[in-house]
């Protein structure tokens, strides 16, 4: 559903990608690991069309779209969804009325009938229970005064009521605890990967700790240095790299390529 | 009047009848939603302001000598004053005598039910979007929410409805005309004694040449059975608009009022100085609502109202009470400070505003909250939002008299920035000569950051849906101070106040 081809993008004229290639076919959690700076959340940047990043060459083409001509509201109407390092407060605005809002922008732009106040509010407390949320904390401004965990638990709500087809994670398990770390994976499972397994839904999951993958599982681990995939592998190779090190992975890497 | 521009027939087609220009002025006018003219015949007072222009505009209404005589001593005070240019606003000099300042609808008055309105003026109502709750009390079905609506059609009162259930509770609500000659001593008792016939510069203007506007009593321990509300429209071309409001809320009595503006599009700039004067006795309480969206000039700055209003609350009582609340969003120029003036003891004045500038527009507003009273209490809620080229000043002047102990005041000043070519100004004055006085100030800047708009574009958003939701939420505080008919559209307002504003 995903096919990233030689992309180069840069970020304040400075190069970040430089000819990365991946693909996430439809029922896949392909994991992305790599030392801070490889260019991890450049990558989740780049696809989501943030502001501020220029892609200087390459192609995506999401579910036959070519993605990256696409607004970020188009993205997110085609069906992407971008789970934030560090999610965003909006003073002011409930949670409720956000998603709600949001989701129904989104339906208009696929041509859907608008849900109504009790159909969403159905939807986002049964999403919400996924997650262990409960109403009230749903009718509290978005982010806002909410602990590092509940920012994660509360994009993971949001994925559920927004029911993507591609999500893409940045780091949802940078400052979780343990318990809270089983939650939101399960919350993801739940998600993205429901009973039966989802043919047609995608997980790209961006991470540091091999922890989150004993969660969700991934079918596929790549390595992401200095702004390209240098290794591509299965489940074994995110445990390699929890017992080696990135750097072992990469000279290894490096030196097959000299 | 006959450049009637009906934006609903799609001024943007191509029709080969259409010559450019028209083709142009229909598309400016669709820029702003409502902007639009009927045509009604008007009835003029003369170009220009002299002894004779107030005595006319007396005349024409039938006033009695005793307030023809108040007209002419505010028309002389007025011509020994000079316009403040103290404010933060620039504007091209006003010329006072190339300005119209009465017109009538000609078709009028005096209507047993709406069926009888001018279909015309009905039709200007229908054009306005009055809330779904109101067209029903005006349609009159049976059971509706009741809100009374006075209507300001031009200067004139049209159609005044609920009067005799209003009666039966003892409030009374007319044109400030028609109290004239109702219920002289009434009005004779409080006008201008809220704000003097020599306050201001456009205050006194408007003590001499004001066209009408609204009266409200609500006798000793009434509360007023309905929401009152009051729409303004400038209607004819260059006419000034001076609207009259005075509202007295006895002992214990209650009142809420809701005033909501808009105005059709035209070229020429035009001065609106209106005075809204209130009054709360003991153990009394008003609630004094605004949406303003009067036309605010085009995007490159041209046109749009001048807006100068003075309006003031007076707590006289102990333990009285006076709110207002205002969403600002149209005029090209705002001068305004709605102010409390606390005589009363333990008295409370509040302040919630949404003020929002695009493209050219200048709003120079906040409040004065004078406190005499022994634990007089009050609350500043201000919120400005600034886009495109405009400027948003907040100014605000607390006050505590030496023998108002025990005042408390909270003051919160909130600008939020759209863009980089706007300004955003807080000017708070804080006087205070007694030492018992808690007064509290916190003021933010802030701009609408890019990490917020891509969240909320991420989550599907359009740019300008997601600046929508932001500016909603950064204005909430204020906005849900508003009467629930009007918290949907004042949302709206906002919104269509801000199209264009990114990107």
């Amino acid at each position: 559903m995903l096919k990233i081809e030689d992309l180069h993008a840069e970020t304040a004229g400075k190069a970040i990608l430089k000819g990365l290639s991946l693909e996430i076919r439809s029922g896949e959690v392909h994991a992305i690991m790599g030392p801070n700076g490889a260019g991890k959340s450049t990558l989740a940047n780049v696809l989501g069309g943030k502001p501020g990043y220029e892609v200087t060459g390459g192609s995506v083409e999401f579910l036959g779209e070519d993605l990256l001509e696409l607004d970020p509201h188009e993205r997110a109407a085609a069906g992407l969804f971008l789970g934030f390092q560090y999610p965003v407060e909006v003073p002011g605005v409930s949670n409720v009325q956000f998603l709600r809002e949001a989701l129904n922008a989104q339906r208009k732009v696929r041509d859907e009938e608008p849900l109504s106040g009790g159909e969403f509010l159905k939807l986002a407390k049964e999403k919400a229970g996924l997650l262990g949320m409960d109403m009230d904390m749903l009718k509290r401004h978005v982010n806002v005064g909410f602990s590092g965990g509940e920012k994660k638990r509360a994009e993971m709500v949001q994925m559920g009521i927004l029911a993507p087809s591609l999500a893409v994670l940045d780091e949802t398990d940078s400052g979780l605890d343990i318990d809270a770390l089983r939650v939101v994976g399960e919350g993801i499972n739940a998600i993205m990967r429901p009973q039966g397994g989802a043919a047609d839904k995608g997980v790209l999951l961006i991470t540091h700790y091999q922890r989150l993958l004993d969660v969700v599982k991934p079918d596929l681990v790549s390595v992401l240095a200095d702004g390209r995939i240098i290794e591509t592998g299965g489940p074994e190779l995110a445990l390699r790299l929890e017992n080696e090190g990135y750097d072992a992975v990469m000279a290894e890497n490096l030196g097959a390529a000299a | 009047m006959s450049d009637n521009l009906d934006i609903q027939e799609n001024p943007l087609s191509d029709a080969p009848e259409m010559d450019a220009e028209a083709k142009e002025a229909a598309a400016n006018a669709a820029e702003y939603e409502h902007g639009w003219s009927a045509e009604i015949d008007t009835e003029f007072a003369e170009k220009g302001l002299t002894e004779d222009t107030v005595r006319f505009i007396s005349g024409k209404k039938g006033e009695p000598q005793w307030m023809l005589d108040w007209r002419l001593k505010a028309f002389r005070l007025w011509e020994q004053m000079e316009e403040p240019d103290w404010a933060k606003v620039g504007y091209p000099k006003i010329d006072y005598q190339d300005a119209y300042y009465y017109a009538a609808p000609t078709k009028k008055v005096e209507l047993d039910s709406l069926d009888d309105l001018d279909p015309d003026i009905k039709a200007v109502y229908d054009k306005l979007g009055i809330p779904l709750g109101e067209q029903e009390v005006l349609a009159g079905v049976k059971g509706a929410k009741k809100v009374a609506v006075d209507a300001v059609f031009d200067s004139v009162s049209v159609a005044t409805t609920f009067r005799e259930e209003l009666k039966k509770a003892g409030v009374i609500f007319l044109s400030i005309s028609e109290a004239i000659k109702e219920y002289p001593e009434l009005v004779k008792k409080w006008l201008g004694k809220v704000v003097p016939q020599r306050d201001n510069y456009f205050a006194t203007l408007n003590c001499a040449v004001f066209s009408d506007g609204t009266f409200v009593y609500v006798p000793e321990g009434v509360r007023c059975p309905m929401e009152l509300s009051t729409y303004f429209r400038i209607n004819a071309e260059n006419t000034g608009q001076f609207e009259r409001t005075l509202i007295i809320a006895e002992k214990g009595a209650y009142v809420s009022y809701l005033e909501g503006c808009t105005a059709p599009m035209r070229d020429e700039n035009q001065l609106h100085a209106a005075v809204v004067e209130l009054v709360a006795m003991e153990d009394a309480e008003i609630k004094y609502s605004t949406v303003q969206n009067w036309y605010p000039g085009n995007s490159e700055g041209v046109g749009g109202i001048y807006n100068f209003v003075t309006k003031r609350g007076l707590c006289q009582g102990d333990r009285s009470k006076i709110s207002w609340t205002q969403v600002e969003t149209g005029s090209a120029v705002t001068w305004k400070y709605p102010s409390c003036v606390l005589n009363g003891e333990d008295s409370v004045g509040e302040f919630y505003s949404v003020a929002v500038t695009n493209n050219f527009q200048q709003a120079d507003t906040g409040t004065k909250m004078i406190h005499n009273g022994k634990g007089s209490r009050s609350t500043i809620i201000s919120k400005g939002i600034s886009a495109g080229k405009s400027n948003n000043t907040y100014r605000g002047l607390v006050r505590v008299g030496p023998n108002a102990d025990g005042v408390r005041n909270f003051t919160q000043c909130d600008s939020l920035l759209l863009g980089d070519e706007c300004g955003a100004h807080t000017v708070p004055y804080i006087e205070v000569k007694n030492p018992g006085a808690q007064i509290e100030h916190e003021a933010t800047t802030s701009k609408i950051s890019e990490d917020q708009m891509f969240y909320a574009q991420q989550r599907g958003l359009d740019e300008e849906e997601a600046v929508a939701l932001i500016v909603n939420g950064f204005a909430k505080d204020v906005l849900k101070e508003l009467p629930m008919e009007f918290v949907v559209e004042a949302q709206k307002l906002l919104a269509i106040s801000l199209e264009g504003s990114v990107g």
